[in-house]
């Protein structure tokens, strides 16, 4: 028979404003087993905790209750007093009267009767509780960073100052991502390249990053500490390890009508590329849909010109299995598609281009050289209307329902810039609201305002219509409240962004949630916002939320010191809630195996003694306590009944049950 | 009726909730008879939010209005503001004497380049 004290908090006036927690209290006293029973304010408080430290030792309790907040707030803290005072911190038991009770009704009465009720119900586990003892399992001592834009990039650096070895999987064939195509950023106006590339640098010439370019994650298995990763790394029929980046190849290719991603399609490529200048790996890739040899077998030029002899037709695509401690995501975003966005004329008109196809077009190594000149006829424009927030903020089915955040931003500074260098153009910007929080971004905005003449408008498009070599933009002026035709050359469309497409199949391999937008949900939207439910797994940059480059490189280091702290660990305490296998009751039917995601549950053969003392093999489950991580999948699936979970069993939940229905 | 009761019959014949608009003024910017009408788009939704129904009412602006509903197609939000215009136009059609444009007046109105689906929309429009 367990001793059992029962602790009521207050919470202030959380709990106690609805609960009347001296009648809980008083209540449960009654309970079968309690020994001891009160209530205080805060008992999470170090007073609050010595509480219970005092009443384990004056009564000689086995089992505690806490009814308090959720056991994810405070389920540790309790669990730590208890074991100082010398009990075994599995025999603690939350009753959550905050969260499950006194925040979601009204009525005092009924949640009092509730709160009461959840306290029993903890009482009858913990009748049932048994001691469990927590066991350890290594640490891999390597990170791979998924994503190779510029929050993986950091995220890499700083992983692999603190001494340890990262890999880097890039699905492009270099590194340095959305930033590698921008060309100035705000609000300072540096030069996106020239802060880059340096850190490109960087990432290749240290010793402990791997980069796996041209590479994708196929699968994930095993848990924090011990990831398995299974990485494809797609032919680029180009030995890496050969190829002296001459770029030679790139010339001499005959395939000239590839569209270039690297400029969004307004330049072409040849069908061996290598993306641009200051590409990391710097080695060349064969497109293999534009490539006539690998298509028809004839051609073999880039062969022929290689001095280096990497060119290899008969390259296949690669899968390497490496192990891992920790995985930081840094999968990052893309704009959206805007097909559903017609009445702009996006596809109607080349002039009428995404802001990020502006910003090649403003690059000096975009499409026009940097020049500003119109796509359709190589002139240059003298009127532009820029488009904020094209398919952001957008409820009606089209677009993304959340601010993207950098628009407002990029807008201002591509506003600026045309004014700078070209101050016979005309410049409108058309937005709902100017967001601009963050250091220096209002008198950004401010500036392009008051010295640069950008004519700000509040009001939206409604449509664009290309008429001759004009396009008509019709709008609304909010503030004079009228209608305004706008004859203009170029219009520019900010187009919401949204997670790059590979993060949901990758959320899945790595069993991490993602929300309705498919960004990756962190453990805590406040106080742990760069890691992820899942154990090991990190976030980093736009993957969790529209970013700019500051707010990516702070959550970028902010990830990567969260890696260190786990990888600077030799061994991780595991979990004592796992599966358990009553191998009497095991009738050996697999089920078990086939659902469990951690691949902890295998099949041994075993001799048991029978009764008339022979003996007899049978084919039972076995579960690997270190690998289980305690999800229950098993016990569901268990058609016997001998799969339980040690801490959670069914017997427990039962009990729980019995005591909230009787 | 007062001006709330009003309110609250064009939200129900309408249903719409003015709350959802976000004030960016696209059904403005889209709306092929802007110039025609006192009260725009965004007006009605605005008004309506504040319940000034029977200055809507009494304007021109609800005959104005093409019922296109390019408004509805391309609002963000899925705020439909030609529905709330169409709401009001019926509020005021179907109090007796309220019309301001009565339908026996309308076959003098119309010229021969009319598109007879034009017609027939206005006669559906202001016959309800």
């Amino acid at each position: 028979m367990q001793k059992i004290g029962v602790f009521v908090c207050w919470c202030g006036s959380n709990i106690a404003a609805t609960v009347d927690v001296k009648r809980v209290a008083e209540a449960l006293s009654h309970e079968n087993g309690v020994v001891y029973s009160t209530d205080y304010q805060y008992m999470c408080s170090e007073a609050g905790q010595n509480l219970i430290k005092d009443a384990i030792k004056t009564h000689g309790l086995t089992g505690v209750v806490v009814c308090s907040c959720s056991p994810r707030m405070h389920e540790n803290t309790f669990r730590k007093a208890c074991a100082l005072a010398g009990i075994n911190p599995y025999m603690v038991e939350i009753a959550n009267i905050r969260e499950q009770c006194s925040w979601i009704h009204k009525d005092m009465v009924q949640a009092t009767a509730k709160a009461i009720i959840l306290g029993k119900a903890a009482i009858a586990k913990v009748h049932l509780n048994a001691p469990l003892t927590a066991g350890t399992s290594p640490v891999k001592k390597r990170a791979l960073v998924i994503g190779g834009g510029i929050a993986g990039i950091q995220t890499a650096l700083d992983i692999a100052e603190a001494g340890f070895e990262v890999d880097i999987v890039e699905k492009k064939p270099t590194i340095g991502g959305k930033m590698s195509q921008i060309d100035k950023t705000f609000p300072t106006l540096d030069c996106a390249a020239c802060i880059l590339t340096p850190k490109m640098v960087d990432v290749a010439q240290n010793e402990l990053i791997n980069i796996y370019s041209y590479s994708e994650v196929s699968a994930v298995k095993g848990f924090v500490g011990n990831f398995t990763v299974t990485i494809k790394k797609k032919a680029r029929y180009v030995k890496e390890d050969v190829c002296t980046g001459c770029g030679l190849c790139t010339e001499k290719c005959p395939q000239k009508k590839v569209p270039n991603e690297f400029n969004l399609g307004m330049d072409n490529r040849r069908a061996i590329y290598i993306p641009f200048a200051q590409a990391v790996p710097k080695v060349a890739t064969i497109d293999p849909e534009y490539c006539t040899k690998l298509k028809t077998g004839k051609c073999g030029v880039c062969e022929k010109v290689c001095t280096a002899k990497a060119i290899d037709y008969n390259q296949k695509d690669e899968f390497i299995e490496r192990e891992y401690g920790a995985i930081v995501v840094a999968t990052g975003f893309n704009p959206i598609d805007l097909k559903d966005y017609d009445e702009y004329a996006y596809s109607q008109s080349p002039d009428v281009v995404t802001s990020l196809e502006f910003e090649r077009i403003t690059n000096a190594a975009g499409p026009t050289a940097g020049k500003l000149l119109r796509p359709s006829d190589g002139k240059h424009p003298h009127t532009i209307v820029f488009v904020q927030c094209v398919g952001s903020r957008d409820t009606s089915g089209c677009g993304k329902p959340y601010c993207s955040k950098i628009c407002c931003m990029y807008t201002a500074k591509h506003a600026m810039l045309t004014r700078e260098k070209y101050p016979d153009t005309e410049v409108y910007v058309f937005y709902i609201d100017v967001r601009t929080p963050g250091k220096s971004f209002d008198e950004f905005y401010r500036r392009a305002v008051e010295e640069y003449g950008v004519h700000y408008i509040k009001g939206m498009v409604g449509k664009v219509a290309p008429e001759g070599d004009k396009l008509m933009v019709q709008a609304s002026d909010l503030i004079a409240n009228e209608q305004l035709n706008i004859a203009a050359d170029m219009v520019v469309l900010a187009a919401a962004i949204e997670p790059d497409k590979s993060a949901r199949p990758l959320a899945t391999m790595l069993t991490a949630s993602m929300d309705t937008n498919d960004f990756f949900t962190e453990a805590h939207p406040k106080l742990r916002p760069v890691e992820s439910p899942t154990a090991g797994v990190f976030l980093s940059g736009a993957c969790q939320g529209p970013k700019d480059i500051p707010e990516t490189v702070s959550q970028a280091s902010a990830a990567a010191s969260k890696v260190i702290g786990l990888l600077v660990k030799d061994h991780l305490t595991c979990n004592p809630c796992v599966a358990e296998s009553n191998e009497l009751m095991c009738n050996g039917c697999s089920a078990c195996e086939k659902v469990c995601p951690y691949g902890a549950i295998t099949y041994i053969d075993k001799e048991f003694r029978m009764p008339d003392r022979t003996t007899l093999v049978r084919r039972v489950a076995s579960v690997n306590p270190a690998v289980c991580q305690g999800c229950g999948a098993c016990t569901v699936a268990c058609p016997s009944g001998a799969m339980d979970l040690k801490g959670f069993s069914n017997n427990q939940i039962m009990a729980e049950v019995d005591a909230i229905c009787k | 009726m007062t001006e709330l009761q009003m309110k609250e019959q064009v939200l129900r014949m309408s249903g719409v909730d003015p709350l959802k608009c976000m004030r960016c003024g696209k059904c403005s910017g889209t709306c092929p008879s802007y110039d025609e009408m006192e009260y725009h788009p965004h007006e009605f939704v605005y008004m309506v939010e504040k319940g000034q129904i029977s200055k809507l009412m009494a304007s021109d602006s609800i005959y104005k209005c093409l019922s296109c509903m390019a408004c509805v197609e391309r609002c963000p939000r899925g705020v439909e503001p030609g529905k709330l215009v169409e709401a009001i136009r019926l509020l005021a059609v179907r109090r007796q004497g309220a019309n301001h444009l009565k339908p026996d007046d309308i076959p003098a109105m119309l010229d021969e380049d009319l598109p007879q689906q034009a017609i027939v929309t206005a006669f559906r429009k202001y016959t309800k």
